[in-house]
C-alpha cells in the first residue's frame, strides 16, 4: 500500500492504480465517471436476431481500467512465455494473448454471480474473474500457492468465489457443463447466466451441438461464447469447417458476430446477451479475435500463417492499442500516462513471479488426495486400497 | 418412445418371455447384511424384481433429498426398463426429464449440475451407449476434484446404464464395459446383484459424495425378484461379501454372473467341492482383504465376468491376489470370462461364461 501512495503523487490525473489485482480501486477525479459515448469499430450481425447499437456508453474510469487490465494480461502472458522456455513453467502451456478484449469485455457486463466455464485458454479469464497474479503464477509453475494448489497447471485454473468453473483440458467438452451450470441458475431462479466458452475448433464437436440443443430445449440462461481466433491449433477455420460463421451454427439459436479485438463492443454484445438470455434462452456469440502465440508452447505459431498477417493484426486490431488511442483520443491520459501504467504493470508481474518461484512444491502427499473425499474411499494410498505407501523421492 | 423403442427393439419381447417363465430366484443369494436383516424382520419387505428395486431407491432419493434430479434418455417415459416409472409424475417434470439421445451432452450436463451442489442421477440407455460419455467421465467426472485442488467437484453424480448379456442383445446391447472405468482413479464402479443389493448400493452411490457409475444387470431387471425392505437403507461401498462359505476353492464375481456361479458351486459340491462365493459389489476401490482373506483360506481363485478376458476387471485381481498370497496358492488363478470378441448375436451362449464352463475351471484348478 506504501507503493500506491507514492504512486498516486506521480499521477496528476486520473490515471492512478492499485498494485496486486486486475479489478483494483483508484483514485479519480469527478470527471471520470462521466459518461462518454464511443461507436464500436464494427457494426454486430446478428443471426435470427436483431443486433445491439453500435453507441456503447462508457467512462474514462473504465476505459483506463481495460487498458490497464488489458496491459496487465498481456505482460503475465509474455512472461509466461520466457518462463516456460526457461522451464520453470512445464507441461502444456496455451497464451491468450491478442484476445484481451474478450477477457475484459465481458467481466465489465457481468457480475461476479454469472459463471464462466472455458477451455485451457483460461489464465486471462482467471485473472478477470478476481484471480492474483501469483495465484496464477505458482498454478502456472505447479507451487502450493497457486489456485489450484499446484495440482491443475495451466490449463486448469478455477476460482470458485468468483463464479469461474475453470480451465477444461478436452476441447468442446466445458459446454455441456456450462448448460448443466445454467440448469441450476434456472432452477434456483437467481437471475444469473452462465458464460461457456469455446473456440472455433471445438465449434465442430459433437457435443457443442449436443449441449446448444438441451440449452435451447429448456431455455437456459447460458451464453456460447466462440472465442474465433480463426486456427484451431494449427489448422485454419476455413479447412476445418463448412461453415466458418460460427454465430450462425447455433441453427436455431440467434447469434451475434462481435469483434473481438474491440472490448467495449465485447462489453456491449454480452450485456445484451445476459439480457437476452434470461429471458429467452441460449444465444451464441462469435467473438472476431486473434491469438498473437502459437497454439501452445510447441507451436512457435508461424508455420500455418504468415507474419505479415500477424504483423499486421497487431498494428490494425490490436485491443490495447485501441484502447490506447481512445483514452488519448478524448484527452483521458497523456502517453507518458500510459506508459507509466505498463511499466507499473510489468513490476507487479515481476513481483509476483518472484513471489510464486519462493512458493513451495505442493507436498508428496498431495499426490495421493483429492482423488476421492477423505474417508470415504481411498485418501493416501491411491486406487490400491491401504496398500501403497506416499513416500516420494 | 417411439425412438427408444427403434433402439431396444426386442428387448421389451425378451424380458416379458424370460418373466414367462417363472425365472431364477435368487433368494438364495441373500445377504448377511444386518441393515437388511433387520428391514426383513421389521416385516417391512415385499417381493420385488430388480427394476422395481432400483425405482424404489430412485424414489427414496429424489424425496429424500429436493437437490436430486433423474434424468436420461426417455426417462421421464418410465424408461425402456421401467426403472424411472412414475417418477416423472410425483416429482415433477422439472427434476425428472427426458434429454436427447446424446450421451457425451448428458454426463457433461449431469457434471455441471452435480458441481453446484445437486444430486445429478444420470441414466444411459445401455452400457454400450456409455461411450460417447466416456471422455465426460473418464477427463471431466473422475479428475474434477483431483485437478481444481479440491476447490470443485461433480460428487453427486450418479451415471446409471444398464449392463450385460440378455439372451439375445447382439453386439450393441450386451457388452460389459466395467473394467474401462475401472482404470479411472477417481470414479467408483459399483455393480449389484440382486433387487435389495440394487436398491441399497444405488442409494449409497447416489449419497456418495464422489461420481458413481452404477452397473445394472439388465438380465435380472424381471427375472431376479427378492425380498427388499421397503424402507430407506444404505449397503455400504468398497465392502466385498461372502455369499456362500466354502473352504477348497474362492470364486469372485459381480452383478448377474453370480446367479450362474453359484450353479457351479451348487454343482461342484455334488462332486465334494466346497465353494467359497464372493460379491465383489464395488469395482473400485475394491475389498481387496476380503478375497485375500478367502484366497489364503482356500489357497485358489477363480475370478469370473461376462467382459472379454483380456484386460477385463480379472487380470487386476488376479494379479493383486498373486501379490499377496503368492505362497498361499496351489493353483493358478483361473479366469473364466467372456471370449476375446465382440460380442456375439448367433453365438452368445458360446461366448458367456456359462455354468459348465465355470465347473470345469473349479475341478481342474482344485485338481491341478
Amino acid at each position: 500500500m506504501a507503493q500506491l501512495t507514492q504512486r498516486a503523487a506521480t499521477f496528476q490525473r486520473t490515471l492512478s492504480a492499485a498494485a496486486f489485482s486486475v479489478s483494483s480501486t483508484r483514485c479519480l477525479n469527478t470527471a471520470s465517471t462521466s459518461p462518454i459515448t464511443v461507436e464500436t469499430s464494427l457494426p454486430f450481425t446478428g443471426h435470427k436476431i436483431d443486433p445491439p447499437s453500435r453507441s456503447v456508453e462508457t467512462t474514462p474510469q473504465e476505459l483506463l481500467s481495460f487498458f490497464r487490465d488489458m496491459a496487465l494480461m498481456r505482460r503475465m502472458e509474455i512472461a509466461a512465455d520466457s518462463l516456460y522456455k526457461a522451464k520453470l513453467i512445464r507441461g502444456f502451456c496455451h497464451l491468450y494473448d491478442g484476445q484481451e478484449a474478450v477477457a475484459v469485455g465481458m467481466e465489465a457486463a457481468i457480475t461476479k454471480k454469472d459463471c464462466i466455464i472455458t477451455a485451457y485458454r483460461d489464465h486471462c479469464i482467471f485473472l478477470g474473474r478476481g484471480g492474483t497474479l501469483l495465484e496464477a503464477f505458482a498454478e502456472l509453475m505447479g507451487r502450493k500457492d497457486g489456485c489450484s494448489k499446484g495440482k491443475g497447471g495451466s490449463m486448469h485454473f478455477y476460482k470458485k468465489e468468483g463464479g469461474f468453473y475453470g480451465g477444461h483440458g478436452i476441447v468442446g467438452a466445458q459446454v455441456p457443463l456450462g448448460c448443466g451450470l445454467a440448469f441450476a441458475q434456472k432452477y434456483s431462479k437467481d437471475e444469473n447466466v452462465t458464460f461457456a466458452m469455446y473456440g472455433d475448433g471445438a465449434a465442430n464437436q459433437g457435443q457443442l451441438f449436443e449441449a446448444l440443443n438441451m440449452a435451447a430445449l429448456w431455455d437456459l440462461p447460458a451464453i456460447l461464447v466462440c472465442e474465433n481466433n480463426h486456427y484451431g491449433m494449427g489448422t485454419a477455420e476455413w479447412r476445418a469447417a463448412k461453415s466458418p460463421a460460427y454465430y450462425k451454427r447455433g441453427d436455431y439459436v440467434p447469434g451475434l458476430k462481435v469483434d473481438g479485438m474491440d472490448a467495449l463492443a465485447v462489453k456491449q454484445a454480452c450485456k445484451f446477451a445476459k439480457e437476452y438470455a434470461l429471458k429467452n434462452g441460449p444465444i451464441i456469440l462469435e467473438m472476431d479475435t486473434y491469438r498473437y502465440h502459437g497454439h501452445s508452447m510447441s507451436d512457435p505459431g508461424s508455420t500455418y500463417r504468415t507474419r505479415d498477417e500477424i504483423s499486421g493484426i497487431r498494428q490494425e486490431r490490436d485491443p490495447i492499442e485501441r484502447i490506447r488511442k481512445l483514452i488519448l483520443s478524448h484527452d483521458l491520459a497523456t502517453e507518458k500516462e500510459l506508459k507509466d501504467t505498463e511499466k507499473e504493470v510489468r513490476k507487479e508481474v515481476d513481483e509476483a513471479i518472484a513471489q510464486a518461484k519462493e512458493s513451495p512444491l505442493p507436498d508428496p502427499s498431495e499426490l495421493f488426495t483429492n482423488v476421492y473425499v477423505k474417508g470415504l474411499g481411498v485418501e493416501a494410498f491411491g486406487a490400491d486400497r491401504k496398500e501403497l505407501r506416499a513416500v516420494l523421492p | 418412445m417411439s425412438s427408444s423403442l427403434r433402439r431396444i427393439g426386442r428387448f421389451s419381447a425378451i424380458s416379458s418371455s424370460i418373466n414367462g417363465k417363472g425365472g431364477r430366484c435368487l433368494g438364495g443369494l441373500s445377504t448377511a447384511n444386518e441393515e437388511l436383516k433387520s428391514g426383513q424382520e421389521s416385516g417391512g419387505t415385499k417381493p420385488i424384481n430388480l427394476f422395481s428395486a432400483v425405482n424404489q431407491a430412485l424414489h427414496i432419493a429424489l424425496d429424500t433429498d429436493p437437490r436430486a434430479y433423474v434424468f436420461g434418455e426417455d426417462v421421464g417415459f418410465g424408461g425402456v426398463f421401467r426403472c424411472t416409472t412414475g417418477l416423472a409424475d410425483r416429482f415433477g417434470k422439472r427434476r425428472v426429464f427426458n434429454t436427447p439421445l446424446c450421451e457425451q451432452g448428458i454426463v457433461g450436463f449431469a457434471i455441471g449440475l452435480a458441481a453446484m451442489g445437486n444430486r445429478a442421477i444420470a441414466e444411459i440407455q445401455f452400457a454400450d451407449y456409455i461411450f460417447p460419455a466416456f471422455d465426460q467421465i473418464v477427463n471431466e467426472a473422475a479428475k474434477f476434484r483431483y485437478r481444481s485442488g479440491n476447490q470443485f467437484n461433480c460428487g453427486g453424480l450418479t451415471i446409471r446404464a444398464p449392463y450385460g448379456a440378455v439372451g439375445h442383445g447382439g453386439h450393441y446391447h450386451s457388452q460389459s464395459p466395467e473394467a474401462f472405468f475401472c482404470h479411472v482413479p477417481g470414479i467408483k464402479v459399483v455393480i449389484p446383484r440382486s433387487p435389495q443389493q440394487a436398491k441399497g448400493l444405488l442409494l449409497s452411490s447416489i449419497r456418495d459424495p464422489n461420481p458413481v457409475v452404477f452397473f445394472e444387470p439388465k438380465w435380472l431387471y424381471r427375472l431376479a425378484v427378492e425380498e427388499v425392505p421397503e424402507k430407506d437403507y444404505m449397503l455400504p461401498l468398497s465392502e466385498a461379501e461372502v455369499i456362500r462359505e466354502g473352504s477348497d476353492i474362492t470364486l469372485v464375481g459381480w452383478g448377474a454372473q453370480l446367479s450362474i456361479m453359484e450353479q457351479a458351486c451348487v454343482e461342484a459340491e455334488k462332486d465334494g467341492i466346497s465353494c467359497e462365493l464372493i460379491d465383489l459389489k464395488t469395482l473400485i476401490p475394491w475389498d481387496k482383504e476380503t478375497v485375500e482373506a478367502s484366497v489364503n483360506k482356500t489357497g485358489r481363485l477363480l475370478v469370473s465376468h461376462e467382459a472379454p478376458v483380456t484386460s477385463g476387471f480379472g487380470a487386476e485381481i488376479a494379479a493383486s491376489i498373486v501379490e499377496r498370497c503368492f505362497l498361499r496358492l496351489e493353483a493358478p488363478v483361473s479366469r473364466v470370462c467372456g471370449l476375446d470378441t465382440p460380442f456375439p448375436l448367433v453365438f452368445e451362449p458360446f461366448y458367456l461364461p456359462t455354468k459348465n464352463k465355470i465347473l470345469d475351471a473349479i475341478k481342474s484348478t482344485v485338481n491341478y
